[in-house]
């Protein structure tokens, strides 16, 4: 889960990284409230879980209250890359005189966690790989990066970070820029914290409200494991290597997929039905591909929840479903769909067959 | 022969009473593992009875081994509980431990590895099918059924994945199956199994199955082109996916530009691994370079 800049910044706070005061707004007028109570210019920034605000002019300072309130108007409403700006964070503008990079993550090839820093910051990470001094975090000395005058300091805000990553179960925690302001202090300016879902047993976090695509919202809502995508042919199956390629061969039929969903191992006829819910939910959707290995699913029981998802459906069924079964009992599979006669499903035996059929049916691929 | 895992193996299921634990112990049973008893504190000093053994309960690993001589253990313990059972199994010695539980904190995961360090335990996953050696042990949650014995040894991040190569390429059979798990740490990397299979006589091709995220691909690739004599074919699935978000497994995701299906096939070939663009044309490579 990735947090929203605001809750990054209350969350360093807590940990005893520095950050500038601040307050959350979601009107106009709560943002000028928050310029009143800081005082003296201050920052409006739009809160959207990703890069590239300042660029697309969701980043605005403002000198009075009223300013500051003409700057949440323009922002609040906003679509940055897909992500429509529902809530700002007004927080004291810093006199920066220097811009660093701090951060402690997950370096997966060496099975373990590291700190990254640079005296280079501000700028989208890969613009700077090469000005980044990577530590393992447990001896991560800020005196191998940074000037000796702010060594301290910055070991000091490390260290609280470091605490905050392992605390939080945290994958990610991000500072950027870390601002050595005119007056001296060290400070947080901006942050991203991605936690560990798989930890959320042990920590009592608030969901920070599903952000983005409602269907995503919907399918998370359902328990279901789904993604949205650009295409026009509905992908269901089971686990997320075979989704996966299921796009894959989707996109090599000359179609495009429009969402990843991985129904697990069961296949339910529920799971199966609030599944394909979903995906004829979405309008781009022309066709839909079920694609099942049965390992330990015997495919006779997925046949089965395929014909009374449609059942349970009914008139909101409204897309070809091409059905491919292999694996445990596909046979018994292939009789239960044929006895069923639906007129919406088509079966096919090959993963690249079925891809073919679901991208003519959706009007594009290279057999129409 | 096989890697890691064979008919000696005695194996222990840590969770066994549980439903999952339970229900798979019996699946294994049927394939032919010597499955010889569970682990659970709490129900210490009972048993369980399957359909023609009964297996009795212990309550730790150490126990389990000194009674049964057991070298292996497959875990199906909750999330919560499943760094203290690793930790607890590496402790005692055993020789593997394939930790079958989804959903394990990535901390947890980083300190039981770190913890195994030095010592004698080989770790599968977690987060995987697990590993099975086709008439010989199947520890684990891969269907025995799909396949049979045979020439090929496949390691893969995915299960399903897994069990549609497997069946793919039945006619051929498989040395050993190794499921090495989703998850963005894992303990038996592509490379450990690729080195074992390269070891192993009875391996005459070996199938590497890939997905986005990190660049175990790319470093397995390198360790085939310094140390891999025999055929490799491979196969790579989330061509598809879009920047930063996390398809299905917890380490399947495309970070910037790190990560992604096309550099990952591209290392590949670049040293000599045919990689099919469909889990199909991956069976039909490996089927030539078998028959040819």
């Amino acid at each position: 889960m990735d947090l929203f800049e605001h809750e990054a910044r209350d969350l360093f706070e807590r940990y005893g990284v520095p950050v500038p005061r601040g307050f959350v707004a979601d009107t106009p007028e709560s943002a000028r409230e928050a310029a009143v109570k800081l005082g003296g210019t201050v920052v409006v920034k739009a809160q959207v879980k990703t890069g590239g605000r300042g660029k697309a002019g969701g980043i605005k300072l403002a000198a009075s209250p009223d300013d500051a309130a003409a700057a949440a108007t323009a922002i609040l409403g906003m679509d940055i890359k897909g992500h429509t700006v529902h809530k700002v964070l007004v927080t004291e503008a810093s006199e920066i005189a220097e811009e660093f990079y701090l951060s402690f993550l997950l370096d997966r090839a060496n099975r373990t966690f590291i700190g990254m820093a640079s005296v280079t910051g501000g700028m989208e990470i890969e613009e700077m790989t090469d000005s980044i001094t990577r530590m393992p975090a447990s001896s991560f000395d800020a005196a191998a990066v940074f000037p000796a005058s702010i060594a301290d300091e910055v070991n000091a805000v490390a260290s609280a970070l470091w605490k905050a990553f392992v605390s939080e179960d945290a994958t990610l925690v991000e500072v950027n820029p870390l601002a050595l302001t005119k007056s001296g202090r060290i400070v947080a300016l901006d942050g991203k914290v991605t936690l560990d879902d798989n930890a959320s047993f042990r920590h009592s976090r608030t969901d920070s409200g599903a952000e983005g695509d409602p269907l995503e919202v919907r399918a998370a809502e359902k328990g279901l494991n789904y993604v949205k995508l650009d295409g026009t042919v509905g992908v269901i199956g089971n686990g997320a290597g075979l989704v996966m390629s299921t796009l894959d061969v989707v996109a090599l039929a000359g179609a495009a997929p429009a969402n990843f969903l991985d129904i697990g191992g069961g296949a339910s006829a529920q799971v199966m039905a609030d599944g394909l819910d979903v995906i004829l939910s979405d309008p781009s959707v022309r066709s839909v591909f079920v694609n099942v290995f049965g390992g330990i699913t015997a495919c006779d029981a997925v046949a089965n929840g395929i014909v009374q998802a449609l059942g349970l459906l009914g008139d909101r069924a409204d897309k070809p479903l091409v059905v491919r079964l292999d694996g445990n009992n596909a046979e018994a599979g292939h009789r239960i769909l044929d006895e069923a006669r639906h007129p919406l499903i088509t079966v096919a035996h090959t993963m690249d067959d079925a891809a073919g059929r679901a991208a003519a049916l959706a009007g594009a691929g290279k057999e129409s | 022969m096989a890697i890691f895992l064979d008919e000696s193996s005695r194996v222990v299921v840590q969770g066994m009473t549980g439903s999952e634990g339970s229900k798979h112990t019996r699946r294994m049973l049927a394939a032919g593992t010597r499955v010889v008893g569970g682990v659970n504190a709490r129900k210490a000093g009972t048993s369980v009875d399957f359909d023609e053994v009964t297996l009795p309960v212990f309550g730790t690993v150490a126990e389990a081994m000194a009674e049964t001589g057991a070298n292996v253990s497959v875990l199906f313990v909750p999330p919560a509980f499943t760094k203290d059972a690793v930790i607890e199994a590496v402790d005692a010695g055993i020789g593997l431990a394939v930790v079958i539980t989804e959903g394990v904190p990535v901390h947890d995961t980083a300190q039981f590895w770190a913890h195994a360090q030095g010592k004698s335990t080989r770790i599968i996953g977690p987060n995987c099918p697990g590993i099975i050696s086709p008439g010989r042990s199947n520890a684990g949650i891969i269907p025995a059924d799909i396949t049979k014995p045979g020439s090929i040894g496949l390691v893969s991040k995915s299960g399903t994945l897994t069990y549609q190569l497997m069946h793919e390429l039945k006619d051929f059979g498989f040395t050993t199956c190794v499921g090495i798990g989703g998850d963005p740490i894992v303990g038996t990397t592509h490379i450990d199994a690729i080195a074992a299979f390269e070891a192993d006589p009875e391996t005459e091709l070996i199938v590497m199955i890939g997905e986005i995220g990190g660049d175990a691909e790319e470093r397995a690739a390198e360790f085939v082109r310094d140390n891999v004599s025999k055929p490799v074919v491979g196969y790579v699935a989330g061509f598809t996916a879009p920047e930063g978000k996390t398809m299905g497994h917890a380490g399947a995701i495309v970070s910037g530009s790190s990560g992604t299906a096309e550099a990952k096939k591209q290392a590949m070939e670049a040293v000599g691994i045919k990689v099919g663009r469909t889990p199909s044309e991956t069976a039909a490579l490996a089927r030539a370079i078998l028959t040819s």
